[in-house]
């Protein structure tokens, strides 16, 4: 319907929002179209969060009004906004994953006879609705039984159905492969296409131009600018959100140094763990970079789980320095001084409770053992040393890490390791979820420690990122290594080429 | 879950203060201290007194729940090490009796430990299991009977002073000593405040978590062991029926009560000790004002229910929203 109608569907002026002080939203104004899909971008700490939660009650503004369809409206709670026509959905699907797909979409509001649910009603009520998702799955089965993906849409739809006007999706996208990308923006054109506004917060800046409509930028909380797509390039956007010109850094492969004359660090042969990953060698080596290339699911967290000693391998064999060694757990792994940043950083990695400097002390602590307590002052430099080595914000060893941006407790689990000095870093997915800005200072920092001759093995998923700073790539499809590229053969074409030579395997969706 | 600053303990120390100062309305010579006989009495020492076993079972607790476990076992441990203290004490010398029954609390901590941290058994259902059979193994060893003693040295435990100070004060502030040295001197405590916090993540940065694990189990045996010897002493004999009967209830209450979240991470040993002693002021409080001693679950209940409101970041919120419900909405 509305596409042609210019009037906003969604408008906010003035919204202001201060935390103790800290000011993270600064007057911005935002406007929503009826049938538009809008990226709202920004590096974290931008403000993004704070304007979704704001728009949606769950934070009440300082100042600012709101108005849909020209009426002003100010929801106190997330389920107000939903009334009144402003659902989210959340980057964690905020669904019961152990109640069927119907019991989801209907939950808190089952059609009923006198009070009973009518279950088969609510069952074809789930498929018809799922029906104009293009979804035909069994509505009965537990949800956790779908993947991400579908479970996203089934969230979109239970927000779309109760509410339908403005949908905002926080960062939907994270933890989908690039199939599965296409399929939840087929949703999203077809959401548009019935006059809804749709709100985009996403890092993948590839997506941004694949789907949006418009693009609003944040930094420091306040509107850095607002523009249609086709007006907006990729460098200036980038440019917008950063306020600075990207380095150069990101941008160009260093000259490559040729990586057999390196002496190796450890050396996997015929590795492997049935279910897990194939049987697979590699070769690490001082001051060498290896890249782990591939879809979701096609065993490159396996990998790098045998390696560390996460999980127990079931066949191969493992040296170290030219020494046969057995890695059956972390502590084995990091007395032969690997160390492993894990790419679930909120379950794997950081302990959200404790300080910034208690986690970053807590593999240093646990290799010396309990009864070698680090000192509370040598604890203490070392935290303000990684906080000013990694520009760790804000600055303050003993706030909980819970409360920082996502690149910053990166940064910080970065430092727990480099703090235990180790020789081999594996690092997953190092860059996820985070800013821009981070993600330049994170790959700069890979550089360097490759330089200072540490073996790194790195598992990205960001193809132009892993090709400017990996010695040689391997390419993992459908958990076993099927590709490596080493030298100047490593590069983007290469590696989706290498990615995609299956059968089975959908063609990468790189724009 | 929402993210806690460091506590101070203000809500506890507060709670406890008030609780003494009722005490004190009710009963006047609440803070009169005298000695006799070369030992402190007086209601103060005795809420100090009669609050140790159940101090003791809460510096074992403390570190259960912070790694994210419950000790349902411990009343049953008690009379346990009870029940063996006061069927050795008149045969065999103090150390032997002391160590037999510290070494069966250590042998139960064992048990527990072994069946949550090596086969994985949720500790609500493996604590259960001897928390239900341990009295039944407390009434083996008493062959259904209540043992009685008279060995001076194991009654001097329970009754007994120290330059004044009645033995299990002194017992319960050793152990407290103790397991501040061992939990905060070294870097256990950090390591139990990050295991229970995220399993998974230490696991991944090298903390042995299923050693610690089996430590806190055999730890809370310990404590519920030394628990037990001392209310057998006091009593001169062990009842295996009733000798720590629902004690591990008050002692899960002293943790929570000290700020220790049942979903594990930061623990505080002496806010827990402060809570087992609130609860046991509230104790002797309600004896001391005559009231029907039938009344003081009740009390107990409103009373815990406050400082845990106190202790709530989110209370604020909740008031508020009250507010909103009582006032707004309804004019």
């Amino acid at each position: 319907m509305p596409l042609t109608d210019d009037a906003p569907l969604l408008s906010l002026a003035g919204f202001s929002k201060s935390f103790a002080g800290f000011v993270a939203l600064d007057r911005v104004d935002f406007t929503l179209r009826a049938g538009e899909i809008h990226a709202l971008l920004g590096e974290n700490g931008a403000g993004k969060s704070t304007l979704i939660k704001t728009m949606t009650g769950v934070v009440t503004r300082d100042a600012g009004t709101m108005r849909l369809q020209g009426a002003e409206i100010a929801p106190r709670s997330a389920e107000e906004a939903v009334k009144a026509g402003i659902a989210t959905v959340y980057q964690e699907v905020n669904l019961a994953p152990n109640l069927s797909v119907a019991q989801n979409l209907f939950l808190g509001r089952q059609p009923t006879w006198f009070g009973l649910v009518r279950e088969r009603e609510m069952r074809r009520r789930a498929a018809a609705l799922l029906t104009e998702f293009g979804l035909a799955i069994d509505v009965g089965a537990p949800l956790e039984s779908y993947s991400v993906a579908i479970q996203h849409i089934v969230a979109i739809a239970r927000a779309v159905d109760q509410s339908a006007r403005v949908l905002i999706l926080d960062e939907p996208t994270a933890s989908l492969d690039a199939h599965e990308v296409e399929v939840l923006f087929a949703v999203l054109r077809q959401l548009k296409a019935r006059g809804i506004g749709i709100v985009f917060v996403t890092h993948f800046l590839d997506q941004v131009y694949a789907v949006c409509d418009r693009i609003t930028v944040l930094r420091n909380g306040r509107l850095a600018g607002t523009a249609p797509i086709a007006d907006l390039p990729r460098l200036d956007l980038v440019r917008l959100m950063l306020g600075r010109e990207l380095s150069e850094a990101t941008a160009k492969r260093p000259p490559h140094v040729e990586g057999a004359a390196r002496a190796a660090v450890a050396t996997f042969a015929a590795f492997g763990k049935e279910g897990q990953v194939a049987p697979f060698d590699l070769t690490l080596r001082a001051g060498h970079v290896v890249g782990l290339a591939g879809l979701l699911g096609s065993g490159r967290t396996e990998t790098v789980r045998l390696v560390f000693g996460a999980e127990k391998a079931d066949c191969g064999t493992a040296e170290v320095d030219g020494r046969r060694v057995a890695i059956g757990s972390p502590r084995e792994a990091m007395r032969l001084r690997f160390g492993y940043c894990p790419e679930e950083r909120k379950t794997e990695g950081i302990v959200a409770d404790l300080t910034v400097r208690e986690n970053i002390v807590l593999a240093l602590q646990a290799q010396r053992g309990a009864l070698a307590p680090l000192p509370r002052r040598e604890q203490d430099e070392i935290a303000a040393r990684f906080i000013r080595l990694l520009d760790i914000r804000p600055p303050d060893p003993e706030r909980p890490i819970g409360l920082l941006s996502g690149g910053n407790q990166q940064k910080a689990l970065l430092a727990r390791w480099l703090a235990t000095s180790p020789r081999l870093l594996i690092l997953d997915e190092p860059t996820r979820g985070i800013d821009v800005g981070a993600h330049a200072e994170i790959i700069a920092l890979i550089r360097s420690l490759c330089a200072e001759g540490m073996a790194l093995l790195v598992v990205s998923s960001e193809l132009e990122e892993i090709v400017t700073y990996a010695d040689e790539v391997i390419v993992l499809r459908d958990r076993a290594h099927v590709a490596r590229l080493t030298g100047n053969a490593v590069d983007v074409p290469a590696i989706l080429a290498a990615i995609a030579d299956a059968p089975a395997a959908p063609a990468a969706a790189h724009a | 879950m929402g993210l806690r600053l460091p506590r101070v303990g203000t809500a506890q120390i507060g709670a406890l203060a008030l609780i003494l100062a009722a005490n004190w309305v009710v009963s006047p010579q609440f803070f009169d201290i005298r000695l006799q006989d070369g030992r402190l009495f007086g209601s103060l020492i005795d809420v100090l007194n009669r609050g140790a076993p159940v101090a003791l079972l809460s510096l074992g607790m403390v570190l259960v729940i912070a790694m994210r476990g419950i000790d349902l076992s411990v009343g049953a441990v008690m009379a346990i090490s009870g029940a063996i203290a006061a069927s050795l004490a008149d045969s065999h010398s103090l150390p032997v009796v002391l160590a037999a029954a510290l070494g069966a609390g250590l042998l139960c901590g064992l048990w527990n430990g072994f069946l949550v941290a090596v086969l994985g058994i949720q500790p609500i259902v493996a604590t259960l299991i001897l928390m239900v059979a341990g009295r039944g193994i407390a009434q083996l060893i008493t062959e259904g009977r209540i043992v009685t003693f008279t060995s001076p040295d194991l009654a001097f435990l329970g009754g007994g002073s120290v330059l004044g100070v009645p033995t299990p004060i002194v017992l319960a502030l050793a152990m407290l000593a103790l397991t501040l040295a061992v939990v905060r001197g070294t870097a256990l405590g950090l390591m139990i405040e990050a295991s229970g916090g995220n399993p998974r993540a230490s696991a991944l940065a090298g903390i042995g978590t299923k050693l610690i694990t089996l430590a806190v189990y055999v730890w809370s045996g310990l404590c519920a062991a030394l628990a037990g010897i001392v209310a057998a002493a006091d009593i001169l004999g062990a009842d295996a029926n009733n000798a720590g009967l629902w004690l591990e209830l008050d002692a899960i209450l002293a943790v929570v009560i000290g700020g220790t979240s049942l979903f594990g991470g930061r623990f505080s040993i002496i806010l827990a000790v402060v809570g087992a002693l609130i609860i046991q002021a509230m104790n002797t409080g309600i004896l001391l004002s005559g009231l029907p001693p039938e009344t003081n679950l009740v009390v107990k209940a409103v009373v815990v229910l406050a400082v845990l409101l106190a202790q709530s970041p989110r209370l604020g919120t909740h008031l508020a929203g009250l507010g909103v419900l009582l006032g707004l909405r309804k004019a």
